[in-house]
């Protein structure tokens, strides 16, 4: 592999080569390649390292993947592509930088697409997130007709203008992978390189969870439990924020932004699994999304008033 | 004259931004230059998704000089004045002229405004055209504070003449013009200069850049014409997925692909919706069997195997979305088909809120019913056919295919209906009661469609009135106007007969809705050519719910005032009832006893009564029929006889019995005119 770019030679033989095909790129642009967030999302989006990090007039550069959960895309393992947990790459540069596009696509070259066989097209794609407060304005990138990306400049996150501009790009692993690979069948997706001692498929690896997981999204996952937690969440983000900066054991000013929006995440996942288990209305719907907007939204004002998030005292 | 050339360039511009864009470009800079004083012989604007483009030409190399006189004060003023003058002219003493007039001797200011070159005042224009340009959506990217509607990357201005090209000098936040523009992304990068809108034009071709997106749109359909002929079929006509495809490539290559065989049996508006919506693809028909067949799709790019990978790419991702579409298809059918049937669908409405103070879908098609079958007999429809319309109209709102596919609701509908042995027009009704939408959309003329159309809009309208959610100004998120005029177009269209107020009274009675209705009416007539004032003299007779006899009423005058004997009857009846309207005020009395032509003096007053006699005999059985044409006609004949009494009687008569006679003979006038319409309330 040529260290210099994060390219390899030819195509790429297995799901996660097309990973570390990825990382090796990024980092080779000067990304800052994180680890996944360590709690349940529903996008690689509310990683602290987007959603709070592209607050503020900190520069900021990062890569990772995240593993994220959609309760009601669950299909048992079944469906060729539709999975309740999947995977995310995610790239968050700030200010986007004004060669983002040629970047991104040195990526998809880097993973194995050959710009002189391929057409690779910018469609008008509008991105929104109301449980994030958060918008902008980008496309949806189609290799030979197929989304392969999402390609988004940042206009306002947690209901706060970003200034300066974010440039984020999210891959959807599997989606993409399958094209590269010419898999049809996401579960016979070769994981590791096939022809390693003990070659394992996607499907050797997730397709049990996924059966066992759609089981308990739609079925079992005991509602009164979840909206009870729910609730638990949504009180303790606010009384975290309610807290007074200044911390009375050390005398420092501590805002605590992001375990605050730990509960956050939570309440936005809680109410994800709601929704899969239908016991959601339509009305009831958008009034939980407002809860947890408000959350993200306080949690945005707490991160502006912190160093990471530009404040200077 | 020097030719203006402009570009900019930018990251992709949304495909259905791309055209009104070009035509704001062309619109603000030469507004802005004709402002500064700079004419032009013509312009043209272009879009392609990554450039914004103006030629200019024939340009003036400067604006005009400006020569200005203003006269001020007396020689002889007090300084004070003078001074003022000098200041507000910007002059010194010795600047200004002396002249000789009436009053005396008097100063005068000569301000000339130097012409100011063509390239300054562009430069100008297009900073204010970029800082405010109308985008409907514009964002900032990286740390700068210039909005576009994407990133902007260059821009470039140029003025071309005999001596050579010159870059307008203009820096916008970090962006500086020059005369350098790209190619295509792929496959000709590299930037390059250009001297002018030809040789522009011409290095973009060789750069794999088609400027126009006319010519795109062109060079799409012959081309995706000729493959689908040279295999038989034909291309399935759709100039919004042609514009919009158009604008998402810049060197269209148009290719030709197989719908896998497993999926030719899905409705040919599955595989056409889904082929559009999701991949913007062109479907292909066998017009023998009037199947779709094959695809068409655009690539934006040449590639050394002819277009092979990117087809199988396109391939693939098709089957993948129709393999979802059969499965919702065949899911969907198993439902349609089983002992419930559509009833299975209909029972899951219940959960589904229509709104919150109306209750589920499934309340809302409860009243639709129940209201179909009220109006079926108005509609010539069985009345259980109508319910049972009813009832399942909007089952397909819980099939797999219309939650993936929205905009085949209805559509759905029919197939499953029909699947499901349902007869014919009631199928027919599943996909009908939605229509029309627009004002041009086609209008249902079979009786049970009809019944659940119009039970449909009018729940909709009396519901959402009850709650006083109605329309106001622009806003009209329930598009409760689109369903007004839906009921007016199918009552219009069908010459039906509805007592539109006792069905609101039925459902919910507010006079504000039967003037809402009419109100959309008036909007509809005045399309026809019809006035504002002939309505509301028509809406001011009776059965003015009724909008089939109101039309009549209106349409019979309106053609009436086209005629010369109709506006000057009008007249004659307006002058008739001033008359006796002053008349019965000073007297405090009606004259509506009866005029006796034994009173008659004058020939012309006899001539009256004789006309009014054959009008009123011609009048009535007109009206009998509701034939308001004839009537009118009667009336306007009514004219010559009309003109002539006032021309030569004089009403009020120094005799009291001629004179209440003669009154008593305008009334009868009054009362002829006022059958078909308020003629009192006619402007003018």
């Amino acid at each position: 592999m040529d260290q210099s770019t994060g390219t390899g030679a030819g195509k790429p033989r297995s799901f996660q080569e097309i990973i570390l095909r990825l990382q090796n790129y990024w980092a080779a642009k000067g990304c800052a390649v994180l680890q996944p967030y360590d709690m349940e999302v529903g996008a690689g989006t509310f990683h602290p390292a987007t959603t709070l990090r592209s607050l503020g007039t900190q520069p900021w550069a990062a890569a990772y993947v995240q593993p994220s959960r959609r309760p009601t895309d669950g299909r048992y393992g079944e469906n060729p592509n539709r999975l309740q947990h999947y995977y995310q790459y995610q790239v968050l540069i700030k200010p986007s930088p004004p060669d983002l596009q040629a970047l991104y696509l040195g990526s998809l070259a880097a993973i194995g697409i050959d710009m002189a066989l391929h057409d690779v097209r910018f469609v008008e794609d509008d991105w929104e997130s109301p449980t994030l407060g958060a918008w902008g304005l980008g496309w949806e990138v189609w290799c030979d007709g197929m989304e392969v990306s999402q390609f988004t400049y940042f206009q306002q996150v947690g209901g706060h203008d970003c200034h300066p501009v974010s440039g984020e790009l999210t891959y959807g692993l599997e989606r993409l992978a399958m094209y590269v690979l010419g898999v049809d069948h996401v579960m016979d997706m070769p994981f590791n390189d096939p022809q390693s001692p003990i070659a394992l498929t996607y499907g050797d690896i997730f397709r049990q969870t996924e059966e066992e997981y759609s089981r308990w999204n739609f079925d079992v996952a005991d509602t009164e439990t979840l909206l009870r937690h729910f609730e638990d969440a949504e009180r303790a983000c606010a009384d975290i924020l309610d807290r007074d900066a200044d911390d009375p054991r050390t005398g420092k000013r501590i805002v605590m932004a992001h375990p605050a929006y730990d509960q956050c995440i939570k309440a936005s996942h809680l109410f994800n699994l709601l929704d899969a288990r239908g016991v959601i209305s339509v009305t009831e719907r958008q009034a939980y999304i407002g809860r947890v907007r408000t959350l993200a939204k306080r949690c945005a004002d707490a991160f502006v008033t912190t160093t990471a998030g530009g404040w200077a005292a | 004259m020097p030719d203006l050339l402009i570009e900019l360039f930018s990251e992709e511009i949304p495909a259905r931004m791309q055209t009104r864009a070009a035509e704001d470009l062309k619109s603000r800079i030469t507004n802005g230059l004709v402002e500064a004083g700079l004419t032009y012989a013509g312009a043209a604007a272009f879009s392609t998704p990554r450039r914004l483009t103006l030629a200019v030409e024939g340009l003036l190399a400067q604006s005009p000089t400006l020569r200005e006189e203003r006269k001020g004060p007396r020689v002889d003023a007090p300084e004070k004045a003078i001074d003022g003058f000098l200041r507000g002219a910007g002059l010194t003493r010795e600047q200004l002229e002396e002249r000789d007039e009436k009053k005396g001797r008097v100063f005068y200011a000569v301000i000339e405004k130097p012409g100011r070159p063509a390239a300054d005042i562009v430069a100008q224009v297009l900073e204010e055209t970029i800082r405010g340009f109308p985008w409907p959506k514009s964002m900032r990217w990286g740390d700068g504070a210039l909005r576009w509607v994407r990133p902007l990357h260059r821009i470039l201005c140029t003025l071309t003449t005999e001596a050579g090209t010159a870059v307008v000098p203009l820096s916008l936040d970090g962006i500086t013009a020059s005369d350098v523009t790209e190619g295509h992304r792929f496959m000709a990068p590299a930037p390059f200069s250009v001297t002018s809108f030809e040789d522009y034009a011409a290095k973009l071709k060789r750069a794999n850049v088609v400027l126009s997106a006319g010519e795109r749109g062109e060079t799409i359909w012959n081309d995706a014409t000729n493959l689908a002929f040279a295999s038989g079929l034909d291309v399935v006509e759709d100039k919004g997925l042609l514009a919009e495809v158009a604008g998402l490539v810049e060197w269209p290559v148009v290719l030709m692909g197989d719908i896998g065989a497993a999926f030719l049996d899905l409705p040919p508006e599955v595989l056409q919706t889904s082929m559009r919506e999701h991949q913007k693809f062109f479907s292909v028909k066998n017009p023998g069997t009037g199947r779709i067949e094959k695809f068409v799709t655009v690539a934006n790019r040449e590639t050394a195997d002819n277009g092979a990978t990117i087809l199988a790419g396109n391939q693939k991702v098709l089957s993948a979305r129709l393999s979802d579409a059969k499965f919702f298809w065949e899911n969907d059918l198993r439902v349609a088909k089983s002992a419930a049937g559509l009833t299975a669908w209909t029972d899951q409405l219940a959960n589904v809120t229509f709104h919150n103070k109306l209750g589920s879908q499934k309340d809302r098609i409860e009243r639709i019913a129940v209201l179909a079958r009220a109006l079926a007999p108005m509609v010539g429809a069985d009345a259980d056919r109508a319910e049972q319309a009813a009832r399942v109209a909007k089952a397909d709102l819980s099939s797999q295919m219309v939650y993936e596919f929205p905009e085949l609701q209805g559509l759905m509908g029919r197939y499953y209906s029909a699947a499901a042995g349902l007869p014919a027009d009631v199928a027919a009704a599943c996909q009908e009661h939605y229509s029309p939408l627009g004002p041009s959309d086609d209008v249902p003329t079979a009786a049970v469609s009809i019944a659940v159309a119009l039970a449909d809009k009018l729940d909709t309208l009396t519901g959402f009135w009850a709650i006083d959610e109605k329309p106001t100004g622009s806003k009209d998120p329930y598009a409760l106007r689109r369903a007004a005029l839906g009921v007016i177009r199918l009552i219009l269209k069908n010459a039906l007969r509805v007592p539109l107020t006792k069905i609101f009274a039925e459902n919910f009675w507010s006079a504000d809705l039967m003037s809402f209705f009419h109100d959309r009416l008036k909007v509809y007539l005045k399309d026809e050519g019809i006035r504002h004032d002939v309505i509301d003299a028509c809406l001011a007779m009776p059965g003015n719910d009724d909008l089939t006899l109101l039309v009549a009423r209106a349409r019979a005058l309106s053609d009436t005032l086209k005629t010369e004997d109709g506006t000057n009857l009008v007249q004659g009846f307006k002058r008739a009832n001033n008359i006796l309207t002053q008349a019965e005020e000073k007297d405090g009395v009606e004259y509506s006893y009866g005029a006796d032509p034994q009173y008659a003096e004058d020939p012309a007053e006899t001539a009256l009564f004789a006309a009014l006699d054959t009008a009123e005999a011609r009048i009535r059985p007109a009206l009998a029929d509701e034939g308001f044409a004839a009537a009118m006609q009667a009336m306007a004949a009514l004219r010559p006889e009309v003109d002539a009494f006032f021309e030569a009687v004089q009403v009020n008569a120094e005799s009291e019995i001629l004179r209440r006679n003669r009154l008593n003979l305008l009334s009868r006038i009054r009362t002829v005119c006022l059958q078909v319409a308020d003629l009192t309330r006619l402007d003018g």
